[in-house]
């Protein structure tokens, strides 16, 4: 990995500024020790992880009706904590938690 | 006694607290957040009046605790906001968290602060133990001896937080100060908007065009930094300070330094307090004069930042010198005005005139001419050598045996 160069005293902006949505920069998907698989044919595309990811991880995008579905997950920001798997609906369970590999 | 010194000035009678709610009209901040408390409930009481009378246009919020109310001022000032609150004693301890983040965002805050002693036993009378309990919190302190000068300090507190990005706060001693009724010299709206200026912020999180995070996670890597920024800050606030003092003595006539020093040109024996004690400190030093002892007082207006090299360099020439604090670190040493004026000598000078401390006022304790004549007559003699200098803290007027 790189080793930035971190700024100084001087350099740095006042009161700990930054520029918005740098949280994008920041892996964290490697804190994982569970993973979320999700079952594309078993989706019904809810929305339900969507709404309780408190991660963004849940990738969304329109289909070709501009409906909006789920996409995959977003493994690089995914802390594996199991909301998703756990609030996907019981009769669908299209999200499953499985042990993460070193 | 107060005379004009600005052409276009007006002589009143107003108590500390009514100045000060009536520089916090002039100034007419975007957002006042802020809870009663006494002594300082009506400062923002009478300001809230201001604006249910279409007086000022600030937008005021009855928040629900002291707490709350430093923290909808800060939110205010992240939006983009001059923002102001005021508080006192019990309220600013119930502050103390967000008072750090106030500072450590770099938000230029300006909060009028009545000083009352600290619970328990409960007490709502004056002693300086709330604000030096927070004088480690990165906000610049501005002490005030009198009405005028917490006018004076409210208007320049303004200037002086924005361009130094760090939150100030001025004071008076609780009902010494803040209800007592003086003549005090009030400056048109137009010149006191025209000196505060218009609040241009770096970033506001309103823009939303331009959005940026604050108050981010700061671990190792970088918590030392920004906390060194802060304390660099306070240390660059000092010429600010000056810079704002002479423009505000060219537009308004006052002059304001970090301290005041008076009769201390030929002083022998001094003494160095804060607030208002100065006063009555100034009338023994008249009568002591005619008697021949040569006594001198150092009142501190700015104690955050400390001035150290500059009352260094004043105390040095003194043979004699007894701090008077109005509060009591309960450290098993010193008092804090004491123990920075000793560091700041110790730090800058070969040698030193005998020191010693005391406390007193605390709770609102009287504090007489003949108790500070006393400090005077003992400095006298220690002076002189016919007694020596306490190594340990002292205490006025308290019944200890």
């Amino acid at each position: 990995m790189k080793e930035d160069k971190k700024l100084t005293a001087a350099e740095l902006p006042a009161g700990g500024m930054l520029e918005g949505g740098t949280a994008e920069e920041f892996k964290t998907g490697p804190w994982r020790s569970q993973r979320p698989v999700w079952n594309k044919d078993k989706c019904i595309h809810c929305l339900t992880c969507w709404i309780y990811c408190p991660d963004a991880s849940i990738k969304i995008a329109p289909d070709d009706k501009k409906t909006t579905v789920v996409t995959g997950i977003d493994y690089d920001h995914c802390k594996g904590c199991g909301i998703c798997a756990r609030e996907c609906p019981v009769k669908i369970q299209a999200i499953t938690m499985e042990e993460e590999k070193k | 006694m107060v005379k004009t010194v600005f052409s276009k000035g007006k002589i009143v009678a107003k108590t500390g607290n009514e100045v000060m709610a009536e520089a916090m009209r002039q100034i007419a901040p975007d957002v006042v957040a802020a809870y009663p408390i006494t002594p300082a409930t009506e400062i923002v009481q009478i300001f809230s009046q201001f604006v249910a009378d279409g007086k000022v246009p600030t937008e005021f919020v009855a928040v629900e605790s002291e707490h709350s109310a430093m923290s909808a001022t800060i939110a205010a000032s992240v939006a983009g906001a001059r923002a102001m609150t005021g508080t006192s004693s019990q309220g600013l301890a119930y502050m103390w968290e967000m008072l750090y983040i106030a500072a450590g965002l770099r938000l230029p805050i300006v909060m009028a602060e009545v000083n009352r002693a600290l619970s328990a036993p409960i007490n709502i009378h004056g002693d300086q133990s709330d604000t030096m309990g927070a004088r480690d919190a990165g906000w610049i302190q501005i002490y005030s001896e009198n009405s005028q000068e917490a006018y004076d300090n409210m208007i320049q507190a303004v200037r002086i937080a924005e361009a130094s990005k760090l939150p100030t706060m001025v004071t008076t001693d609780g009902f010494i100060i803040s209800h007592c009724m003086e003549v005090a010299e009030v400056y048109p709206d137009a010149d006191v908007k025209e000196f505060v200026g218009e609040y241009k912020p770096e970033r506001a999180l309103l823009d939303y065009k331009r959005p940026f995070t604050l108050g981010a996670i700061d671990l190792q890597d970088f918590y030392f930094e920004h906390r060194f920024q802060l304390a660099q800050a306070m240390r660059d606030s000092k010429k600010i300070i000056l810079d704002v003092a002479s423009d505000f003595k060219k537009k308004f006539g006052r002059e304001y330094s970090f301290y005041e020093k008076y009769q201390m040109d030929d002083a022998e024996v001094a003494i160095v307090t804060i607030g208002s004690a100065a006063g009555t400190t100034k009338v023994v030093i008249d009568e002591l004069r005619k008697k021949g002892i040569k006594a001198g007082l150092i009142k501190i207006r700015v104690y955050r930042p400390f001035p150290a090299e500059e009352i260094a360099k004043d105390l040095s020439k003194v043979k004699a010198f007894a701090v008077l604090d109005r509060a009591d670190s309960c450290s098993g040493t010193f008092a804090p005005v004491y123990l920075d004026v000793v560091a700041a000598l110790y730090a800058n000078c070969a040698s030193a005139p005998k020191s010693e401390n005391y406390v007193y006022g605390l709770g609102g304790r009287e504090i007489s001419m003949e108790h500070i004549e006393e400090v005077y007559m003992k400095l006298d003699a220690i002076a002189k050598g016919i007694k020596k200098a306490s190594t340990q803290l002292e205490y006025i007027n308290v019944r200890i045996k």
